[in-house]
């Protein structure tokens, strides 16, 4: 299974590096390498971000609804970047001031859930914090010193990765990377969660420490994959839950498979906010968050039915 | 060897009262008191689950009260997860769990689909998948037909004979007397009684407020 995702990660890539504005065909190389090449790479980084730490928190909060959005990283990393817009910093601050955000965001995470982390007190206090961000953003958009800082930023709200630079690549993948090597190594650990934390804790897995690298990793991926994509939904909600069916349920074998389904699911959204214009009598791209959105909500409903059913 | 001493609070209550309690190999102790006696606090004690406690999570296995697991594993996954202390995959022993508890029928099955006492014996495979030498189980009969309750019951004691300590909590006091070596009468938080089965009986019986007997008359139990 991964390595058919994988295949399908590689395909979308170059489906991807071979579709631009003026529809499919080679580009010369400058077009491809500085405008399509680092909007692919971003799609499979951010995708895959999503995808990996939707699975590992789903497994560490032992919770099927459990979604990155959930630990409040994203709005944190979003505050940042609105921010940004609010003071008229150049495009390049964006991503900086996001992941400024997500740091901030997640040293408060840790300082309200406490020392000693469960899963309710991740959760809580991860609520407390979307629920900050989410008023940050919006007093930072009532109070933006003209329309075009408004609009600029409720767009990149939405998310997408149009117009991104090589440099939003060179930003974005260390700390992507980073969190994914990080969250890789929780499987058997997570396996062993499924149990409850205290039979994990007698099985001898130091539950408060994984949490803490949990909520960390995600805290690095997702804040760093929101600096560069903005609010792009839905991802690491439905990949873990679209790969259940046929890997099963046990966390440790979703996590690479979700990483690589997250780029696939992400790569394709994207290649689709591309085509939209060229087919359907848009004036512009539509917002990538809301594709996924629009493409995920569907499939949460499918799901919803069948676990009630 | 294991043991535990000391007193317990739990949210400003104390929970148990000074209790002094030891448990050797080849000892099958069954622990018994009504509800909220101090029964599952005493077993968390013995695992080293309170607060500044330690076990050895290769040597010491503990089964809670009503153990799930949160996604559908199959029942194979489950019983692996016994392996996660010793970090392998255990060879043999996890399939040698399976077969004990008599769930080869069902290893590739969702353990979400199963019985509430089919679940029960996965947990308890579970357990015994780690090979520890000291067992810790609350209510290991709970949930289990009369015929399951026994044939759990004289695995354990297998268990014990073999070498093992095996420390249960158990609600049915015929299926305790009928095999366990030692019994442990838990009443209010203190150890109100703690010795040979026939002799703890008048104790269990005041703590539960019931006519225990020993009966001379033939019994519904199998040898």
């Amino acid at each position: 299974m991964r390595i058919v995702l994988a295949l399908a990660v590689l395909a979308l890539a170059v489906l991807g590096l071979l579709t631009g504005s003026a529809g499919l065909g080679l580009a010369d190389a400058g077009v491809l390498w500085e405008l399509r090449a680092p909007r692919v790479a971003l799609a499979a980084l951010v995708g895959g971000a999503l995808g990996l730490s939707g699975a590992v928190l789903q497994g560490a909060l032992r919770n099927p609804l459990a979604d990155p959005a959930l630990l409040g990283i994203g709005g944190a990393a979003g505050v940042g970047a609105v921010a940004a817009f609010y003071w008229g910093l150049g495009i390049v601050a964006v991503p900086l001031a996001g992941l400024l955000g997500a740091g901030a965001g997640c040293a408060l995470l840790f300082a309200l859930a406490g020392r000693t982390l469960s899963a309710t007190a991740l959760v809580l206090a991860g609520v407390a914090i979307a629920a900050i961000a989410s008023a940050l953003q919006v007093l930072a958009l009532s109070l933006a010193p003209n329309p075009y800082a408004l609009a600029e930023a409720t767009f990149w709200l939405m998310g997408g990765l149009a117009d991104r630079a090589p440099l939003h690549v060179w930003m974005a993948a260390p700390p992507i990377l980073l969190g994914g090597a990080l969250l890789l190594r929780l499987g058997r650990r997570l396996d062993a969660l499924a149990l409850g934390e205290e039979v994990a804790a007698s099985l001898g897995v130091p539950v408060s420490r994984t949490l803490a690298l949990a909520a960390s990793g995600v805290a690095l991926s997702v804040g760093a994959a929101t600096s560069v994509g903005g609010g792009i939904g839905f991802v690491g909600l439905v990949v873990p839950h679209l790969l259940r069916p046929v890997l099963g349920e046990r966390p440790s074998a979703l996590l690479g498979a979700s990483a690589l389904g997250g780029a696939a699911l992400l790569l394709a959204a994207d290649w689709v906010a591309r085509v939209a214009p060229l087919v359907l009598p848009l004036s512009q791209e539509p917002p990538l968050g809301v594709l996924t959105a629009l493409l995920g909500a569907p499939f949460l409903v499918r799901i919803a039915r069948r676990v009630a059913a | 060897m294991i043991g535990f001493a000391g007193s317990v609070a739990l949210a400003g209550r104390t929970v148990l009262h000074d209790v002094r309690f030891q448990a050797g190999p080849g000892e099958l102790v069954a622990v018994v008191g009504p509800n909220g006696a101090g029964k599952s606090t005493l077993l968390r004690g013995l695992a080293g689950l309170l607060p500044g406690g330690r076990a050895d999570p290769v040597r010491v296995a503990w089964l809670p009260q009503g153990a799930r697991c949160a996604w559908g594993m199959s029942v194979a996954e489950v019983v692996a997860l016994g392996r996660v202390p010793h970090g392998d995959d255990g060879g043999g022993a996890v399939e040698d769990a399976i077969a004990a508890c008599g769930l080869v029928a069902l290893r590739g099955e969702r353990i979400d689909r199963l019985s509430g006492g089919q679940q029960r014996r996965v947990m308890l495979a579970r357990v015994l998948a780690g090979a520890p030498s000291v067992l810790l189980l609350d209510e290991p009969a709970a949930d289990l037909d009369p015929a399951a309750a026994h044939e759990v019951m004289a695995l354990l004691r297998a268990r014990a004979e073999a070498g093992a300590c095996v420390v249960a909590v158990l609600h049915d006091i015929g299926l305790a007397l009928h095999h366990v070596t030692r019994m442990v009468v838990v009443e209010g938080g203190w150890i109100v009684a703690d010795g040979v089965p026939g002799e703890v009986l008048p104790a269990a019986a005041a703590a539960f407020g019931l006519p225990y007997g020993l009966s001379d008359r033939p019994g519904l139990l199998p040898p």
